[in-house]
């Protein structure tokens, strides 16, 4: 009853306030607040687009490892958004936009925490009327807890959770956003004018690095590379796979069409036409590939495809051809293929492509920028691909590490193959189905 | 007594029971299994890399008959799951000690039915 009656006292102190308002206030919407409200809601349409981006890596991590990792799989996947956001709150988001470097284009940091300007400085004159402060911090939080998504499939049906967790939180806290300070704050790259417009190279590569340094550190899973023959370990489910996939697709929309940093209609729009171009000319691509090299059309290798194209389209979303677009998702469609085939070659084993997806698609997009378009340089662009590699993966290296002599970074022989759901968490995914023990 | 096992095709399971059925014998287990005789299994890639599928689906069924039963429900059953390829599987007939019916406690004939 006293609930009631207060929330009946403060729905009349709002009447009585919007009353007042509107008799006051009535010509003071401006045509730049109404952009300003425009452009800031398609950022935050953006945010929930990337943010569903989460459950696709989770659907399709999930889909290509076997029914006795699932719920290790869910778990790591549900931690590292947390992770990702909390860490970007606390260091990342003024590590990566330190406004004043303290070594020239190379490292800043504006201190711990966040904090939006008072006023409308935090608002329409945050970003010229395109966003306001919070609306860029979350959009780029969002991005953070990608890089970190990334090594988890690559990484997936052996890792030890706590390693992982630690190895995540350190590289998605200090060294994604060190890095990406280079470009996107307004580094040393950026000065060079290395063009990386929704991050094939800052956040795919960065994650793509840091999958390779952990599957070497970690070594494959038992059973897939028996007497020199490279042995399938197919995954469970191939619905979640392709619910993850076009989940992914979706999220680009946000990546890629709100990293345009506005709700302009002839700029937004045409990101959308490039990105959805080089998805489906990413399947297309790796349809031939994998029609050709082996006999029948593989659909995890389709799929990696339509994903591969998307990563090689985000660096030049913006300044490509959508002819060109369509090239890129073409080649990096087919490279694809061939690039998880050459993986195991080299007995890196990569459960879900993470590597060839986020590593080798995220450097050719790259690349392309250069090739494709006439206003950035192939050298500068190589020279990008270069020092993040050089930083990234040697970092995430040394992470690992010193993880693996400490911690330990494997989880036993026997708990690999009972499975992780039992071993790391004492739960099944599927509790009440019969799942045979070796899948 | 006789116990009866047969390993079929599992697309062949619906021809078995309704041949079983026309011979009047309605009682009956069945399980999925894996296994492989003469078929030898099947290929399988993912991924770039080939699986051997030496385990094949198959379906076993159960059924404790009385001596005059067993003909009719071997003929049955491969009236049923016969195709003349390999892989149709195979019957196992063996000879069955007791058998008792928990509900009653009916031993023997009476109790197979």
């Amino acid at each position: 009853m006293k609930i009631w009656k207060k929330s009946l006292l403060a729905a009349a102190v709002l009447a009585c306030a919007a009353g007042g308002y509107a008799e006051e206030a009535e010509p003071a919407v401006t045509a730049a607040d109404a952009m300003f409200t425009a452009n800031n809601v398609w950022m935050m349409v953006s945010i929930f687009l990337v943010f569903v981006m989460h459950l696709g890596f989770a659907t399709v991590e999930t889909g290509l490892t076997r029914a006795k990792n699932t719920v290790n799989i869910l778990f790591k996947n549900t931690a590292i958004v947390a992770i990702g956001l909390l860490t970007y709150a606390l260091i990342g988001f003024n590590l990566m936009y330190p406004g004043d470097f303290s070594i020239a284009g190379i490292f800043g940091f504006a201190g711990f925490g966040v904090a939006a300007p008072e006023g409308a400085a935090g608002l329409i004159d945050y970003a010229g009327g395109a966003y306001s402060y919070w609306t860029d911090f979350l959009f780029q939080g969002m991005f953070a807890a990608t890089a970190a998504t990334i090594v988890s499939g690559a990484v997936a049906e052996r890792i030890k959770l706590p390693s992982f967790l630690i190895f995540s939180a350190i590289y998605v806290a200090l060294i994604y956003p060190f890095v990406g300070s280079w470009v996107w704050g307004g580094g040393w790259l950026a000065e060079k004018n290395f063009h990386d417009f929704a991050g094939s190279t800052l956040v795919h590569s960065v994650g793509g690095w840091g999958a390779l340094a952990s599957i070497m550190l970690l070594g494959p899973r038992l059973g897939k590379y028996v007497n020199g023959q490279i042995k399938a370990i197919p995954g469970h489910n191939m619905p979640l796979l392709t619910i993850g996939v076009f989940l992914l697709w979706l999220g680009w929309f946000g990546f890629n069409g709100g990293s345009v940093l506005s709700g302009d209609p002839g700029g937004v729009s045409f990101v959308l036409v490039t990105t959805s171009m080089a998805a489906a000319a990413g399947i297309i691509g790796s349809m031939i590939a994998t029609w050709s090299i082996q006999k029948k059309p593989d659909l995890t290798m389709v799929l990696n495809g339509c994903l591969a194209g998307l990563v090689g389209i985000t660096a030049g979303a913006d300044v490509v051809s959508v002819s060109a677009s369509i090239i890129i998702g073409l080649i990096c469609g087919a490279v694809a293929v061939v690039s998880v085939m050459m993986f195991d070659k080299l007995k890196l084993d990569d459960p879900v492509g993470a590597t060839t997806v986020h590593l080798v698609c995220g450097i050719l997009g790259t690349l392309f920028v250069g090739v494709f378009s006439p206003d950035y340089s192939l050298g500068v662009q190589a020279l990008g691909v270069l020092a993040y590699g050089a930083v990234c993966f040697p970092a995430a290296f040394i992470i690992m590490l010193i993880l693996k002599v400490t911690l330990g970074i494997r989880v036993s022989e026997e708990e690999e193959m009972k499975g992780l759901d039992i071993g790391e968490h004492g739960m099944e995914a599927y509790s009440g189905f019969q799942i045979f023990t070796n899948s | 007594m006789k116990l009866i096992i047969a390993y079929i095709q599992p697309d062949k399971l619906t021809a078995v029971k309704q041949a079983l059925y026309e011979k009047e014998v309605f009682k009956m287990s069945v399980t999925n299994a894996l296994g492989c005789g003469q078929q030898k299994g099947y290929h399988e890639t993912y991924r770039g890399a080939d699986i051997e599928v030496n385990l094949l689906k198959k379906v076993r069924v159960e059924i404790a008959v009385n001596a005059d039963y067993v003909e009719p429900t071997i003929d049955a059953i491969i009236s049923g799951a016969r195709t003349g390829n390999i892989g149709d599987g195979k019957i196992f007939v063996q000879n069955l000690e007791e058998c008792i019916r928990i509900r009653t406690g009916e031993k023997g004939e009476d109790a197979v039915g």
